[in-house]
């Protein structure tokens, strides 16, 4: 078995729970993915070498950060950690450069102007770099801790809801940032979430946490995919499926190949061929025991009901298994047994195109 | 300044003198105690934090007596130091640790606030980029309190250049060595015709504080204007 990229045993008294999280991500993006309290940021301070009441043991790679039974504790400042802050925490004493350059200054590495140029250039900062800091926007400002972070040559990034104080639009500018950054693959990342639509888009292993504790680990296609994984808010329940960039259509949709499955979704910035991730809201989807005629959406999936996972309330989810993947659907327990549906039904999975926001659709594959 | 006397001449040189010099000797040690008391807990905490208060709320006399205890020519430590070069009592030395130590906890309460007010996130964020703790102090910390830290530095100059009790109780009133700017002012009270001498040494002495304040103003907000400015 090759190693982990990451590894994280910790237990650690907090007020209103007790954590206990064991973690084994391999390279790639991990979200940990919980409700506030859940213990996500504790487990991220805890790597990062801000908390010391832990126990347990941390390993990057190879490297040992903390391990309590051995009595091995790396101060943060020797972890080489880039730690991606919800609220930036951009220095405001300090110009945009001076920020960026600013680990590199206090470990007396020589400079590296061909990194710094592209780190510069793939985050769009070049004109901000004379600019003191705390009057940039919300984006820029999240932009430059990234690159700050980047920067620091660090082994592991850690990503505090990078997002959670952005606007949608601004959460549109930054997250193409944290896909690049995944399928560079050149550094492990680990992201803290509670929004459904980053999983989707982000997560190469999604690791679930509630009270302090993994409650599910594995790929996002696995977790989300999963009917009886219900990430607090029922609406946000919703499975990904991969797909490529087939054409683009003159009357503004795109036209995606999902396992030869053509998938007709708002037009997608992406050139043809490219892999995508769709995420497909179980409350968007429509069934139906026979091919559907005479209807709007254009999207439809014939598939086998894998799995019912009925709800304490008035719904029941579904997933199905299609050639493009596993998708699930959210419908009323009423409609379930009209419909009589039951694992090995076979029926079509219908998607209206227009249901599919942009930022359920995230860029190349992790 | 042909209106001052010589005598005055010399008064405000030294107080300039001591006064300098106790600002600089002091606030370094005002700024580790200030850093100690905002960002660190440990054992008798407080009874730091009173001792260094505690120059503020003892009568001056009884701070300077307790100076001519410690290091008048026959205590000592007095004699060890003489020894060695540096005799305090009744020298203006002597009048410069008065002051230093009249004017610390001022320095200290100034920069504890605005150490304080530097947001501990930052140094976090300062640590996971590979700073030290030294470094954290030296890049984040202290740049950001450097308003609270200059405003502590002009406190404690004001504060030596019109310290009296202490300084006259430990190293008297001796004209060109410890005759500083307040203890040439009450001399001039106690002689006939001193009134004119006595009020363009407070002229002087309002001049200088006046300055003092402004110069003080002006470098904080400098310095908040470079803070806040794209």
């Amino acid at each position: 078995m090759t190693q982990p990229a990451l590894s994280i045993t910790l237990r650690a008294s907090r007020p209103g729970f007790d954590l206990d999280v064991d973690v084994t991500a391999p390279a790639g993006l991990t979200v940990l993915f919980g409700a506030s309290g859940s213990g996500k940021t504790s487990v991220v301070d805890a790597v990062a070498g801000l908390t010391q009441d832990v126990s347990g043991r941390i390993a990057v790679g190879d490297q040992v950060l903390l391990d309590t039974t051995q009595g091995t504790y790396l101060p943060a400042h020797e972890r080489r950690i880039g730690y991606v802050f919800q609220d930036a925490r951009l220095f405001p004493h300090l110009t945009v450069r001076r920020n960026l350059d600013y680990a590199r200054r206090v470990t007396r590495q020589p400079a590296d102007a061909a990194r710094f140029d592209h780190v510069v250039e793939m985050l769009g900062i070049g004109h901000l770099l004379d600019r003191r800091t705390p009057r940039l926007s919300g984006g820029e400002k999240q932009r430059v801790a990234i690159g700050r972070a980047l920067l620091s040559r660090p082994q592991l990034i850690l990503a505090d809801e990078p997002l959670a104080a952005l606007d949608d639009p601004r959460k549109e500018e930054i997250l193409p940032y944290f896909e690049r950054l995944r399928d560079e693959g050149e550094v492990p990342i680990l992201y803290v979430t509670h929004s459904t639509s980053e999983v989707a888009r982000l997560a190469t292993t999604v690791v679930a946490l509630e009270n302090g504790r993994v409650i599910r680990q594995g790929s996002a296609i696995e977790v989300l995919g999963d009917p009886s994984f219900s990430p607090g808010d029922v609406r946000s329940v919703g499975a990904v499926i991969e797909a490529r960039v087939a054409t683009h259509h003159d009357d503004g949709l795109t036209e995606l190949n999902a396992g030869s499955i053509p998938l007709f979704l708002p037009r997608i910035a992406r050139d043809p061929g490219t892999s995508v991730r769709v995420r497909i809201a179980a409350q968007d989807v429509i069934l139906s025991r026979g091919r559907p005629e005479g209807i709007s959406a254009l999207n439809c999936l014939p598939g086998v009901v894998q799995g019912v996972q009925e709800g304490a309330g008035p719904g029941a989810i579904l997933s199905l298994d299609t050639a493009a993947g596993r998708v699930l659907a959210r419908i009323t327990k009423r409609s379930l047994a009209a419909m009589d549906l039951s694992v090995g039904t076979e029926l079509y999975a219908i998607v209206k195109t227009v249901a599919v926001a942009p930022s359920d659709v995230g860029g190349p594959k992790g | 300044m042909s209106w001052l006397g010589p005598d005055e001449w010399q008064a405000v040189a030294l107080s300039l003198k001591v006064a300098g010099w106790a600002t600089a000797l002091s606030l370094p040690v005002a700024i580790w105690v200030a850093h100690l008391l905002a960002r660190k807990d440990f054992p008798g905490k407080q009874v730091v934090n009173g001792l260094v208060h505690l120059p503020l709320i003892l009568p001056p006399v009884v701070t300077g007596y307790l100076l001519l205890l410690t290091f008048g020519g026959t205590a000592p430590l007095g004699a060890f130091l003489t020894k060695l070069g540096l005799p305090l009592a009744f020298r203006w030395t002597g009048a410069a640790l008065a002051a230093a130590i009249m004017g610390f906890p001022l320095m200290v309460r100034a920069i504890r606030l605005s150490i304080e007010a530097v947001d501990p996130k930052l140094e976090a964020a300062a640590a996971t980029l590979g700073a030290s703790r030294w470094s954290v102090l030296t890049t984040v910390t202290l740049p950001l309190a450097l308003p609270g830290i200059i405003a502590g530095a002009i406190l404690g100059f004001a504060k030596a250049m019109g310290e009296f009790g202490a300084t006259i109780t430990f190293v008297s009133n001796i004209p060109g060595e410890t005759r500083t700017v307040p203890s040439a002012i009450y001399s001039f009270l106690q002689v006939p015709g001193g009134e004119n001498a006595a009020l363009r040494l407070v002229v002087i002495s309002i001049i200088i504080a006046m300055g003092a304040l402004v110069a003080s103003e002006v470098l904080a907000r400098r310095v908040a204007k470079r803070m806040e400015d794209a």
